[in-house]
């Protein structure tokens, strides 16, 4: 049996993620429509929808960058509206877009968000080494990020979103615009993370990455049309794989 | 980025320097001789032999010398009456017609007291019969002075402007920079992974502040420097002095920037924001008009514009010596517009919207 660090919170029911009712209106435009759902320690959970689902503006409310307009949501035992800051110690966050300094080079980006999340100059310079290592970024560590490849630069972007030893890390569209390799290899990371006991919260519009999750949830027009292993949404749409799966629900 | 920062601050202040002056000088002059006699080229003469004064032509008649007026080739038009030389003699006074072009009434002020100034050393008992175009009557003063002038007895322009300029440059350069740094931010996302970090408000707010900070003192050094070594400003008081109260000047205008940054979304919007604000604190600074010339409500404006302290400060310590009690009024002000700037810039600064 696995306690997450802050187990008392989250004793009777291991959940690391519990959304409740969650929404958020941009005017008279719902963009996320009281979704309801959790995700357990350790799993792999997708978030799936097609583009202009409410995907990004859910998670932005999760990492506590978003005020939600109602509902709850506790995240790593703490409440989205009251406790961001805390939420955002035990989270890491990885956006859609680059958002890496690219005028700083590899180790510095490291090295900086380290230091803001608050890592002690050795513990930064182990991580760093490793990363980097592990990354095989050893020739270019001291190139400026903006020189790198999108691929590279993305697997740094989850390194870092990983430096802090987060329980969460939230992958936004992680593998949009990179090669196959790339994406493969960007699997293997995110397996691993799950393998050390992180939660992973991933959105795509992959379907085969869709299978790799333990448990996913298709968002359309902001609201979570379905939520099970890929198992059994496939068994339970009669379809022969997740894409069709989606399609179903997507086009209604 | 750091070179353009610190070399076209410091190319302006070298040009402008030398541009930004009050002094009126080659002023196109034109005359009416209807006398043609010694007395009245002698009058000549003396304009001539003024360096403020370049003297072109003998107009024949009066409706020519109007015409050139209205064609911008002269600026002051002296027409010397018939039996001039005689009635000086007789009368022992006489009338001149004295025309300027008034457009610039500033200059057309600075013209009149040349103009006066060497009528009267030629001859104390010619009085200037002074028509201006444009409806502004100034009548000469004849008021016999002995002007003293201190802290700046060679009446040195550029002693004047140096330290205004020098201002304006610090003053530019780190509101641009601390205006377009959040927003930057925002437009390349990076802001956004700031925000899921657990930074404090002011911890963020203070890491923006300090290296535009850096480039401020930066810029004051090296221009202090440019002062004394291409314009040999006199620095009667103590360096120290001007950079404290730099230092804390520097973070009202990067508290202002930030602030704005803050609020906006593009960094075109917060361009147009900070020109906004830089050119209405430039004009009312009293940088180049006298602050008490205006009228009561822009006087009150100015209050409220810490181009205007900085300004006071820099031409007080620099050229007249000033110690810490002559400026402790515009360092307490100062001091409390840089808390309120910076407290609303880490108040609107928002992790979350």
């Amino acid at each position: 049996m696995r306690f997450p660090l802050s187990w008392e919170m989250n004793m009777q029911n291991n959940n690391v993620i519990q959304v409740e009712g969650l929404t958020k209106m941009f005017g008279d435009f719902t963009a996320v429509d009281a979704i309801t759902f959790d995700v357990k320690k350790g799993e792999i959970f997708g978030f799936l929808g097609a583009n202009g689902a409410g995907k990004t503006t859910a998670i932005k409310m999760l990492i506590g960058i978003s005020n939600p307009t109602s509902g709850k949501a506790t995240v790593a035992g703490f409440d989205v509206l009251t406790n961001p800051n805390d939420i955002k110690r035990n989270i890491g966050y990885m956006s859609q877009r680059f958002a890496l300094y690219d005028d700083l080079t590899v180790k510095e980006n490291i090295t900086f968000f380290g230091g803001i999340y608050g890592l002690s100059r050795k513990r930064i310079k182990e991580k760093s080494e490793a990363l980097i290592k592990e990354l095989g970024l050893e020739n270019v560590a001291s190139q400026l990020v903006g020189s790198l490849p999108l691929g590279w630069k993305q697997k740094l972007s989850f390194s870092v979103a990983l430096i802090h030893d987060p329980k969460i890390v939230f992958l936004d569209e992680p593998t949009g615009a990179v090669d196959p390799i790339t994406r493969r290899q960007f699997w293997e990371m995110i397996y691993k993370a799950a393998n050390q006991d992180t939660t992973v919260f991933v959105t795509t519009h992959y379907m085969d990455e869709a299978e790799y999750c333990d448990r996913v949830s298709i968002m359309v027009d902001g609201k979570i049309e379905a939520l099970d292993t890929p198992m059994k949404l496939k068994e339970q749409f009669q379809a022969e794989s997740m894409n069709d799966v989606f399609l179903k629900l997507a086009r209604g | 980025m750091l070179p353009i920062i610190f070399v076209l601050p410091l190319l302006q202040l070298v040009i402008l320097s030398n541009a930004a002056t009050f002094e009126v000088k080659n002023i196109k002059f034109g005359y009416i001789d209807n006398d043609h006699s010694s007395t009245s080229r002698a009058l000549i003469e003396k304009f001539n032999a003024s360096t403020y004064f370049d003297v072109l032509t003998d107009f024949p008649s009066e409706a020519k010398a109007s015409s050139a007026m209205l064609n911008g080739e002269i600026d002051v038009v002296l027409e010397i009456p018939r039996h001039f030389a005689r009635d000086l003699q007789n009368e022992k006074y006489v009338n001149l017609g004295v025309t300027i072009n008034a457009i610039d009434g500033a200059a057309a002020g600075v013209e009149n007291v040349y103009i006066t100034q060497i009528i009267q050393s030629y001859n104390k008992h010619i009085r200037t019969d002074l028509v201006q175009i444009s409806d502004a009557q100034i009548q000469p003063a004849y008021i016999d002075t002995i002007p003293l002038f201190w802290y700046n007895e060679t009446l040195n322009y550029k002693t004047f402007m140096v330290p205004g300029i020098l201002v304006l440059l610090v003053t530019m350069i780190t509101l641009f920079l601390s205006g377009m740094n959040i927003v930057r931010e925002k437009e390349i996302g990076t802001l956004e992974q700031i925000n899921v970090t657990p930074i404090k408000k002011n911890q963020f707010i203070i890491g923006k502040l300090f290296p535009f900070w850096v480039i401020g003192m930066g810029l004051l050094t090296v221009g202090l420097l440019l002062a004394r070594l291409i314009f040999n400003v006199p620095m009667v008081g103590s360096l120290v002095l001007m950079y404290v109260y730099t230092s804390i000047y520097i973070l009202v205008i990067l508290g202002i920037g930030l602030f704005i940054s803050n609020f906006t979304d593009t960094q075109q919007q917060a361009m147009f924001i900070a020109w906004f604000f830089v050119v209405i604190f430039i004009l009312m600074s009293g940088l180049f008009t006298p602050i008490e010339s205006m009228p009561k409500w822009a006087q009150i404006i100015t209050e409220f514009n810490p181009i205007k302290y900085y300004v006071e400060v820099m031409r007080m310590v620099m050229l007249k010596g000033s110690g810490f009690t002559d400026i402790l009024p515009q360092l307490i002000k100062t001091l409390a517009y840089a808390i309120i700037m910076n407290g609303l810039a880490v108040w609107s600064y928002r992790k979350a919207n």
